[in-house]
């Protein structure tokens, strides 16, 4: 019995017990499912968001970029398809082989083939690597032909800038490459791999505008990041605004020609009334469509070492002294303080201030000199005596009118204000005060006085229409690539100059007798054709210091020197001369004189301008931007 | 003796129909629908495919109910006389993995028998359980209160718990002391020993820590603030977590969980197949799959409490509760409660042996149902019994 009630006992510890086990149990599932309604339904929102934002990727679909066209709407800029071949490593048992067959179908270095082995290796096996880029039509089609046998090899679609009118528009729309490191700004679509923007000029300037705005896909992907699909909705790009230039290619295209021939040479034509440019050209260029595709470091090198800076744009960053053509602004200086165009001043050669003695260069004078034929000879010692007379605060005062001394505000990045040297200028930037000497030297273009042909360019205009001229290179943008009329960019109504009409006359007329009258130092370079001739001013500026020493002995001609210490040759210019439409400054560096270096390419570009008349053709519909309606 | 004709009746010996009619039916229906299951979510986490998952299981399922029918139908004193030898087996077997094992995953926990690899470790939590039942059995409730007696239950436990610590295998050792405190438990011994050896535990924790692997410590740490290091340790746990709460009420559909198909959620297929099932058919779907799981818990209980024999109730509950501390810790595990430790979802995450043990301890269970009015003297078995 006592077994029994052990048994008894033993059975109902155990019950109680285990009544208490299950208890415990019944407890811990309570707690679970506590814990799956905590998770499954109090927080069920923010983990279903979290879910999503684990498989939905936003991808940027990049927008096509905005071309650029000329005033009639030739394509300077536009964008081609290129194609690359592509593999994919999961797709392909062997790597090595398939890279094998494919170098018997296209060209492929063996620095191509190290690179995607390596690339290959240590990216996911699902990313396409890039073989090569910039595959030629027949490679195209032979890897397509021979797909079967390449197994993880496609051939993938890009797009890369063009440039259809190549060198001589290179310096005015600029390049695009990928976007550097100091570039980003944190906004997604600069840092998408394949992604250009504008490096300089155009391309540059209206980079926003070109670049349009990304669409958007949302893509279902893996933990490895891997594609599985494209979900809706799918936002296409919106593509770049096309930008509309005042430029004419054909007429810059001619531009460029003349000045080829040239080791270092810069160009501009404008429309004196409206100040639209129609040319700008630069020599040497560079080939633009190479920073499309990439330009290697020892092309890179070889661009920025280059002693004749083919990067640089010198129409507008290029910095000389105006020599000869600054005379225009001495004269209107004079003219504006009351001195009258037929005082005269006699020119022997030379003129002496103080210790110092000036000479004109000519070494035996000009004789008896006025405004006129001051201008005509360019007679170095009358406009000594006009200096003198009027003082440096009057002539950079009329400086500054005609814009020079200060950017003239072209829309293209990289312009330089160049100087004109006023008294505070050379207190606040050498420390000295202003001597007379320097005021003759300034007279002359020499010195302190440093000009952009562009300057140059738009005191040519300024002089021809007596108006307040500014240039631009944009006319306007259109919002869907050659359709729909061109909104414009503002015109500004630029105001009549503070100068005298008849002042102005008087320089028209001496910059008429510099070319078409007998004697003028341009004489031999005029327009011949009625009712298109020009007038103009010629300039040789000194790069170098001539010295007493070699006065005495025969200062030495151009020919003689190395290329590097030649004068520059300059020559201002605008026609029709009685009825001024356009005008044009043309500089060639270390080129010699200006008269017979640089007039007679002034005078080729001014002839092909008036007959192309770009300004008198019908262009594209503009809309001006005021003409549009919100929305 | 009147004795022996006593205990002759009372011991009634069945014969093979018998047997199965005393088949726990209703049991074996909750197993299957268990075993249908795991088979569906393993079929889910291929992406729809049989293989290479789902058709394997299903054989091990098809073995398993072969294995727990076999076991049930053998007479629960056949296991208790030899428990103590199949508990040597388990032993040498687990002793065997650290001379012959091979690692897997930083620990060495798998053995080849030729024919298969065997987890020696899933196996010792049962055969620990049938050897503290073996032993409780003897031990009257009088005597339970002797510290002496203790001894051997304890290293019954402890020398596995330290071979399996060495692998190193924390969950499977964490799970064979629980079992073993829930044993004694049942068995009756004092609820202030519990408390002594709890604060005793406790107090040890420090000096645990120092023989704590890496990756264990870091476990343990990232259970604790899992979002600190998302993309690290606590990766699994805020990817499970995910999984789960978007799964929502209802879930995202059978084959439609985002969380599992594109690959976000690790061991899909085997630790985490919890977190898909309830990220595919929701809470509704987690809530049933528990609901199963409680079915076969208190048919457990029912079974250890109508057993005549102490060795059964023993038998049944430990087992029980070791089937209880799986789900239990698993779910726990996947849902952010516990530390990642490495407990399957019994019949449902894919791993043969786990689910042969299971299949195991469940027919044990079974046997103990059938052979409920079986008694065993305290003393234990004649030998011409």
């Amino acid at each position: 019995m006592a077994r029994r009630n052990e048994e008894q006992a033993r059975y109902k510890t155990f019950s109680r017990r285990a009544l208490l086990l299950g208890g415990g149990q019944a407890a811990l599932l309570a707690t679970l499912a506590g814990r799956m309604y905590y998770l499954q339904i109090l927080e069920s929102d923010r983990y279903a968001t979290l879910a999503e934002d684990n498989r939905i990727n936003l991808r940027l679909l990049p927008p096509p970029r905005g071309r650029i066209v000329d005033r009639f709407g030739l394509a300077l800029a536009d964008n081609v398809q290129n194609y690359r071949v592509v593999l994919v490593r999961e797709q392909t048992p062997d790597v090595g082989a398939t890279l094998d067959d494919l170098g018997r179908l296209i060209e492929l270095s063996e620095y191509d083939r190290a690179r995607v082995l390596r690339e290959t290796s240590r990216k996911r096996a699902f990313v396409p690597v890039t073989v090569r880029g910039h595959l030629s039509w027949p490679e195209v089609s032979r890897v397509e032909v021979n797909a079967p046998e390449l197994p993880g090899v496609s051939i993938e679609v890009g797009e890369s800038r063009r440039y259809p009118y190549g060198d001589p528009m290179t310096q005015v729309l600029g390049y695009v490459a990928a976007v550097s490191e100091s570039e980003q700004t944190g906004e997604p679509l600069l840092q998408l791999p394949d992604f250009r923007i504008g490096k300089n000029g155009v391309e540059r300037q209206h980079d926003l505008k070109l670049r349009g705005s990304p669409g958007t896909t949302h893509i279902e992907v893996n933990a490895a990041g891997r594609i599985i699909r494209e979900l809706p909705p799918r936002e296409e790009a919106k593509p770049g605004r096309e930008t509309v230039l005042t430029l004419d290619a054909e007429l810059q295209a001619f531009v460029h020609e003349q000045l080829i021939p040239n080791k270092s040479a810069t160009a501009v034509v404008m429309n004196v009334e409206n100040g639209e440019v129609l040319a700008l050209d630069s020599v040497p260029g560079y080939n633009a469509s190479a920073f499309s595709l990439g330009l290697s470091s020892e092309q890179w090198s070889q661009l920025v070492n280059d002693p004749l800076s083919p990067l640089t744009n010198k129409a507008i960053s290029g910095l000389y002294a105006p020599g000869s053509t600054f005379k225009m602004i001495v004269a209107l200086a004079a003219l504006e303080s009351g001195i009258r165009p037929n005082e005269t001043s006699f020119c022997r050669g030379y003129m002496e201030l103080g210790n110092g003695r000036f000479h004109c260069w000519k070494k035996h004078g000009h004789g008896l000199m006025d405004m006129h034929r001051g201008i005509k000879h360019s007679c170095d010692v009358y406009f000594y005596e006009l200096a003198k007379e009027v003082g440096i605060d009057a002539i950079s005062d009329m400086g500054f009118r005609f814009g020079l001394g200060n950017l003239v505000g072209l829309d293209l990045p990289g312009e330089r204000p160049g100087v004109i040297p006023t008294r505070d200028w050379k207190l606040a930037n050498i420390g000295e005060s202003w001597q007379g000497g320097e005021t003759l030297v300034t007279a002359i273009g020499q010195g302190f006085v440093l000009a952009t042909p562009l300057q140059l360019a738009v005191m040519a205009a300024r002089i021809a229409s007596g108006k307040a001229v500014t240039p631009r290179v944009t006319r306007g943008f259109r919002e869907v690539e050659g359709e729909g009329p061109v909104v414009g960019v503002e015109t500004p109504e630029f105001a009549p100059l503070k100068v005298s009409k008849a002042h102005l006359q008087v320089i028209r007329d001496g910059m008429d007798a510099v070319v078409n009258e007998e004697r003028g130092t341009a004489y031999w370079r005029r327009i011949t054709k009625e009712g298109w001739e020009m007038a103009g001013k010629t300039g040789t500026s000194q790069v170098r210091r001539i010295t007493k020493a070699e006065r005495e002995a025969g200062v030495k001609k151009n020919d003689e020197l190395p290329w590097r210490f030649r004068d520059h040759a300059l020559f201002v210019a605008f026609a029709p001369v009685h009825k001024p439409r356009y005008c044009c400054s043309v500089l060639v560096e270390h080129g010699g004189g200006g008269s017979k270096v640089a007039a007679p390419i002034a005078r080729d570009i001014l002839i092909e301008t008036q007959r192309r008349d770009p300004s008198g053709v019908q262009g594209l519909p503009m809309l001006a931007s005021s003409d549009v309606g919100e929305g | 003796m009147a004795f022996s004709d006593l205990s002759l009746s009372r011991n009634p010996r069945l014969n093979l129909a018998q047997r199965v009619t005393q088949i726990n039916w209703g049991m074996v229906f909750l197993v299957v629908m268990l075993g249908a299951i795991g088979c569906s979510m393993l079929y889910s986490a291929a992406d729809g495919h049989m293989d290479p998952w789902a058709s394997r299981q299903l054989t091990r399922f098809g073995l398993g109910l072969v294995l727990m029918f076999g076991v049930a139908l053998i007479d629960v004193r056949f296991w208790f006389r030899n428990a103590y030898f199949i508990y040597l087996g388990g032993l040498v077997l687990l002793a065997a993995v650290e001379v012959i094992g091979s690692t897997g995953m930083g620990a060495q926990r798998w053995i080849n028998l030729g024919f298969a690899q065997v987890q020696p470790s899933e196996i010792m939590k049962v055969v620990v359980v049938l050897a503290l039942a073996r032993y409780f059995h003897g031990v009257a409730s009088e005597e339970i209160g002797r510290p002496f007696l203790l001894v051997l239950p304890i290293g019954l436990i402890l020398v596995p718990t330290a071979l399996v610590l060495k692998q190193p295998d924390l969950g499977t050792g964490m799970m064979l002391l629980m079992m073993g405190a829930a044993v004694f438990f049942v068995a009756g011994v004092r609820i202030w020993k519990f408390l002594v050896v709890l604060v005793a535990g406790l107090a040890a924790v420090p000096i645990g820590w120092q023989f704590l692997h890496d990756y264990q410590r870091r476990r343990v740490l990232t259970f604790l603030d899992p979002e600190s290091d998302p993309l690290g340790s606590g990766y699994h746990i805020l990817q499970s977590k995910i999984a789960l709460g978007s799964g929502g009420f209802l879930g995202k559909g059978f084959l439609q969980g985002t969380q599992t198909h594109l690959e976000f959620l690790p061991e899909k297929h085997t630790d985490f197949i919890f977190t898909m099932l309830a990220e595919e058919f929701g809470m509704l779907g987690g809530l049933a799959l528990l609901t199963v799981y409680t079915g076969i818990f208190v048919y457990g209980a029912a079974i250890a409490y109508r057993s005549r024999n102490h060795f059964g109730r023993i038998l049944a509950m430990g087992l029980m509760v070791n089937l209880f501390l799986y789900v239990f810790i698993n779910i726990a595990m996947v849902m952010g409660l516990l530390p990642v430790v490495g407990v399957p979802l019994p019949l449902i995450s894919y791993g043969g042996t786990a689910m042969l043990t299971v299949m195991f301890s469940l027919g044990l269970i079974i046997s103990v149902s059938v052979h409920r009015d079986v008694r065993i003297p305290r003393t234990g078995l004649n030998n011409n019994l």
